[in-house]
């Protein structure tokens, strides 16, 4: 077994592989990542904004009716599994990109599947905000946007920049996983080589190449994080 | 001038309603240092709170140079909270934001200073009046709790306000540096006029700092006056309790045919005459000092003493009569067990 994995000719065309086809995948697969992520923060981060300040109690009541329903709604989105998801948004993706196979394709469901995680995630982070600075703005004047705005958001970057790392590689795991309607990158390659193949050389490669990805995303978001935060004192 | 007319606060709770105020009725005199005094629960943080409408009186208004502030629309309200700014027990400065930004943060709210060069500049003033021009650049997270406070008064007076409301400004600050933000809110009390308000549960900072005083009691107003006037006559248990904190440990140790006399000195000369030594002395009175309290305001005496006598009814009849002849100085037969 060993021997056929490891036999001169196999190796050479696995090389041959990784040589011509990991460049476009890795591309690929940071690009659909990246993308997907500010779609999704463009559409979680308002929502867990309004899941903080809109509740009872909170720095601009909204509608118990409305606010009931936002819940319910992310509540659903997080509860279908990934591979379904992608299924059931087809309509949608056909509607928004004309097609539903291929790298852009798979945007549609990353984002949809990603928006209401990011919502919670930021809903975490927005509810570390202590209660009293909070207060302070309100007795100073502030306006509740302002207190989003001047006060929530920036208080919460560095607990932000944490949440946001954790997003992109959970997104970058399921885009690997949007393989499967072919959505391009290291995922698919890791499909179409590995299990329809049985090259199990190339998807180990892919696979590797995606820990290595997710890895140098958390150092990096790790690093941003604590580097923003004024609140530690010896750096 | 703040009137605080007839204020009742009503929280719902799981357990049911707790009355936080009850019928509290309080006028601030302008440009006064004014204390607030309570024990914890006494509901002093609520009062506060009701003055700039950060929590809404359940019945009674709040009245600031004649402008009912339950009655403003939201924006209105906040366009008045600008001069009637607030301090905190935990500062509660913005811990991503240097000290600057920090005290640029209310000039940058109201949007009417809108050049950003005069906020710096403003800012920059502010922070050089309260003694950390050098730390503009410094995080919160870098500075003492006093340090931190201090940065919290130069925020609270950006948009030159009228009144400064301190809750429990001091409580978590240790003996000296409490008393150097004191001095720091009464210096700028005498230079610009503003009206403090000083919500505390230590008596040491009303006496050093108030002119007036209120004694907040299970959410009703116990007794008000003038700070001297409360602390030698204090006439409500409350501010008895405040005043003579250590008085009802007396009644436990008192010695079976000792006649034990509270004195009350209600401003007397701090440099006159040893009363105890001359009573002593003229009238061959042997009084046992059980306990005393004393402090020097403005040169003059403030507090009380509880003596004991043995030589029987007459000789405690005696004393008490010489004790009230002496100016500023009165007496009173404490009672076993009162």
């Amino acid at each position: 077994m060993l021997e056929q994995v490891f036999a001169q000719e196999v190796l050479q065309e696995a090389w041959d592989i990784i040589r011509t086809q990991f460049p476009l995948a890795i591309w690929e697969t940071v690009y659909v990542t990246i993308l997907s992520t500010a779609f999704a923060i463009v559409l979680g981060l308002p929502l867990g904004v309004i899941l903080v300040v809109g509740e009872k109690g909170g720095v601009r009541p909204l509608p118990a009716g409305l606010m009931r329903t936002l819940n319910v709604i992310v509540n659903l989105l997080r509860s279908v599994p990934f591979l379904i998801l992608m299924v059931l948004v087809f309509p949608l993706t056909r509607l928004l990109v004309g097609t539903v196979v291929g790298t852009v394709a798979s945007i549609v469901p990353l984002v949809i599947a990603a928006f209401p995680f990011i919502a919670r995630l930021a809903e975490g982070s927005l509810r570390e905000v202590n209660p009293n600075t909070i207060e302070m703005a309100q007795s100073l004047g502030a306006s509740p946007f302002q207190i989003i705005i001047r006060v929530m958001l920036p208080e919460s970057v560095p607990s932000l920049i944490s949440n946001a790392t954790i997003a992109i590689t959970t997104i970058l795991g399921y885009s690997a996983m949007s393989g499967i309607i072919g959505g391009g990158g290291l995922g698919k390659i890791a499909m179409n080589y590995g299990y329809y193949r049985y090259k199990y050389l190339i998807m180990v490669a892919a696979v590797v190449l995606l820990i290595l990805l997710v890895q140098l995303f958390q150092t990096l978001g790790t690093r941003f994080a604590v580097k923003s935060d004024k609140r530690l004192k010896n750096k | 001038m703040i009137e605080i007319k007839n204020v009742t606060k009503v929280f719902s709770t799981a357990e049911g309603q707790v009355t936080a105020l009850r019928d509290v009725s309080l006028s601030i005199p302008d440009g006064d240092v004014y204390g607030i005094i309570g024990m914890s629960g006494a509901g002093k943080s609520t009062l506060v709170r009701c003055i700039n409408m950060l929590e809404r009186p359940t019945s009674g208004a709040v009245v600031i140079d004649g402008v009912d502030m339950g009655a403003l629309s939201e924006r209105e309200l906040r366009i008045k909270r600008r001069e009637i700014t607030m301090i905190f027990q935990g500062f509660n400065l913005l811990m991503q934001r240097n000290c600057l930004e920090n005290v640029c943060f209310p000039l940058k709210l109201s949007g009417l200073a809108g050049e950003r060069k005069w906020q710096r500049q403003r800012a920059m003033e502010l922070l050089d009046t309260v003694g950390l021009a050098d730390k503009a650049r410094a995080y919160p997270a870098q500075l003492s709790g006093g340090q931190q406070q201090r940065v919290a008064i130069a925020r609270a007076l950006a948009t030159d306000p009228k009144v400064l409301l301190c809750d429990e400004a001091t409580s978590a600050l240790d003996p000296t540096t409490t008393a150097s933000i004191l001095e720091l809110i009464r210096s700028i009390n005498e230079r610009t006029g503003i009206t403090a308000v000083l919500i505390t549960h230590q008596m040491r900072v009303v006496e050093s700092v108030c002119r007036h005083v209120a004694i907040l009691d299970g959410g009703v107003v116990a007794e008000t006056g003038a700070v001297s006037e409360v602390f030698a006559h204090p006439k409500s248990e409350a501010a008895k309790r405040l005043v003579f904190p250590d008085g009802d440990a007396v009644s436990a140790t008192q010695v079976p045919d000792e006649h034990v006399i509270r004195v009350v000195f209600n401003g007397s000369l701090a440099s006159s005459t040893p009363l105890i030594a001359h009573m002593a002395v003229e009238k061959g009175i042997e009084a046992n000092i059980s306990y005393a309290s004393t402090r020097t305001i403005e040169g003059r005496e403030y507090g009380s003493m509880l003596l004991g006598i043995r030589q029987g009814e007459a000789v405690f009849r005696e004393a008490i009569a010489y004790l009230n002849s002496q100016t500023d100085v009165s007496a009173e037969e404490v009672l076993p067990n009162a």
